[in-house]
């Protein structure tokens, strides 16, 4: 009973991310980090910049996510986010640019900056990072 | 009348422009087909999105909750933005055109009723027009449809929907080409702020969530999801109208080279005829001459 599988979609506008069985959904609540199991009531909450970690089997995989909706519904869950990208498939060096680049902005401080868009670029960035180094 | 030379030379280079032309049209039908799979892919995220909300709407309390949101608050227009979308390039029949037309009527119509206008341009073609003629222009997003990306919709809207939530603009619209079909592409003007509440009636059968955190931070922000969301469905149709009125610019003016290489086809042996012609009458003059 414990261990029932449940359907699963991650979906962001550009591409269906992962669709599937698994036996736990774990995302990154505004208020915390939270874990799904199967039989979970009617649940809509948003998600903050963080990861998901879906559980399969044995292996847990990460998504880095930045930002969405979370559904749980008694047919399965939907994550819709804006943007996701498996931890296997993060390109750190990428990351690592994003993250100097976004800094650079925010120290310089120029008059048109845009702080609270390069503020979220600094965010993806790092969690971006965490998420890859912590597979 | 040409010589025969000139007319040979016409043709080649009559023909070097086919082949370019020609090979144009493919890619601009190559990248056709990626950008309506771009279009096809965003469905499922839309549909189920506007199910969320319908879900959420038919639980609330629409009277008190809703239409008091800042996002839905229709206030005096005294101050408006429009996002005109382009394209970056040119050789596309009258897609950019027709935006830019319609961008400078509705700004006419705008000013004639005593209001403001902000422009935001999405591609070189409206931000170098506009910026030529000294129009307002807030923000300008231009060499974005090469490499599309679902974060340059988010930006446009963080752009216009602070400036409307700070009331410095009471309305927001954007031109842009609708991409109706491979031949049909029309220049729609659509209102995103004030949101139109036209969304899906609520399932009455469907059972409350739990929600967290409540139920109107919720609603905020799937609302501004929704308008991510609706940018992002604008930039892409704009790309794949782009791309079929490339392609249909691109056929036609393939099919015009034929036409001019038929017709110069036609020159080029009429003037080889009379050549021969005034040739053998020559001959034929200088031999009766001999014979004298």
């Amino acid at each position: 009973m414990l261990h029932r599988s449940f359907h699963v979609e991650i979906r962001t506008p550009e591409q269906l991310v992962y669709e599937g069985d698994v036996m736990s959904i774990r995302a990154p609540g505004i208020e915390g980090n939270f874990e799904i199991l199967a039989e979970h009531l009617p649940f809509l909450t948003a998600l903050d910049i963080g990861e998901i970690r879906i559980q399969e089997s044995e292996t847990p995989q990460l998504i880095a996510v930045s930002g969405g909706v979370f559904e749980v519904l008694r047919t399965g869950v939907t994550a819709l986010v804006e943007t996701a990208e498996w931890a296997s498939e993060i390109d750190v060096e990428r990351a690592e640019n994003a993250l100097s680049r976004a800094q650079a902005q925010l120290e310089a401080n120029a008059p048109d900056l845009n702080r609270p868009r390069a503020e979220a670029a600094l965010a993806r960035a790092k969690n971006r990072l965490e998420v890859a180094s912590s597979t | 009348m040409a010589t025969l030379r000139e007319i040979r030379r016409r043709i080649s280079s009559v023909q070097n422009i086919q082949q370019v032309t020609d090979a144009m049209r493919v890619v601009a039908a190559a990248k056709l087909r990626r950008a309506q799979e771009n279009i096809n892919a965003t469905r499922p995220y839309a549909d189920k999105l506007n199910t969320i909300l319908g879900h959420l709407i038919s639980r609330m309390d629409t009277e008190t909750e809703a239409l008091t949101h800042p996002l839905l608050e229709e206030r005096e227009v005294k101050h408006v933005c429009i996002i005109s979308v382009s394209g970056d390039r040119g050789l596309c029949g009258s897609f950019n055109s027709n935006v830019i037309r319609t961008t400078t009527q509705r700004v006419e119509h705008y000013q004639e009723s005593g209001a403001e206008v902000t422009l935001i341009c999405i591609g070189r073609r409206s931000q170098e027009h506009f910026a030529r003629r000294g129009y307002d222009i807030t923000d300008a997003y231009t060499n974005i449809f090469r490499a599309l990306e679902f974060q340059t919709a988010v930006d446009v809207v963080h752009e216009f929907e602070h400036l409307y939530t700070e009331k410095k603009i009471d309305k927001v619209e954007v031109i842009y080409n609708n991409f109706k079909s491979a031949i049909l592409q029309t220049v729609l003007v659509e209102q995103l702020l004030p949101l139109v509440p036209e969304f899906p009636e609520g399932d009455t059968l469907f059972l409350d969530y739990i929600y967290e955190p409540g139920q109107v931070e919720l609603f905020e922000l799937l609302l501004s999801k929704h308008l991510n969301m609706q940018m992002w469905k604008v930039l892409l149709d704009s790309n794949a109208a782009e791309q079929a009125a490339r392609m249909a610019a691109m056929e036609n003016a393939t099919q015009k080279a034929k036409e001019l290489i038929d017709e110069l086809i036609l020159q080029r042996n009429r003037a080889r005829q009379t050549q021969i012609t005034t040739e053998i009458s020559e001959i034929v003059s200088g031999a009766s001459a001999l014979e004298g």
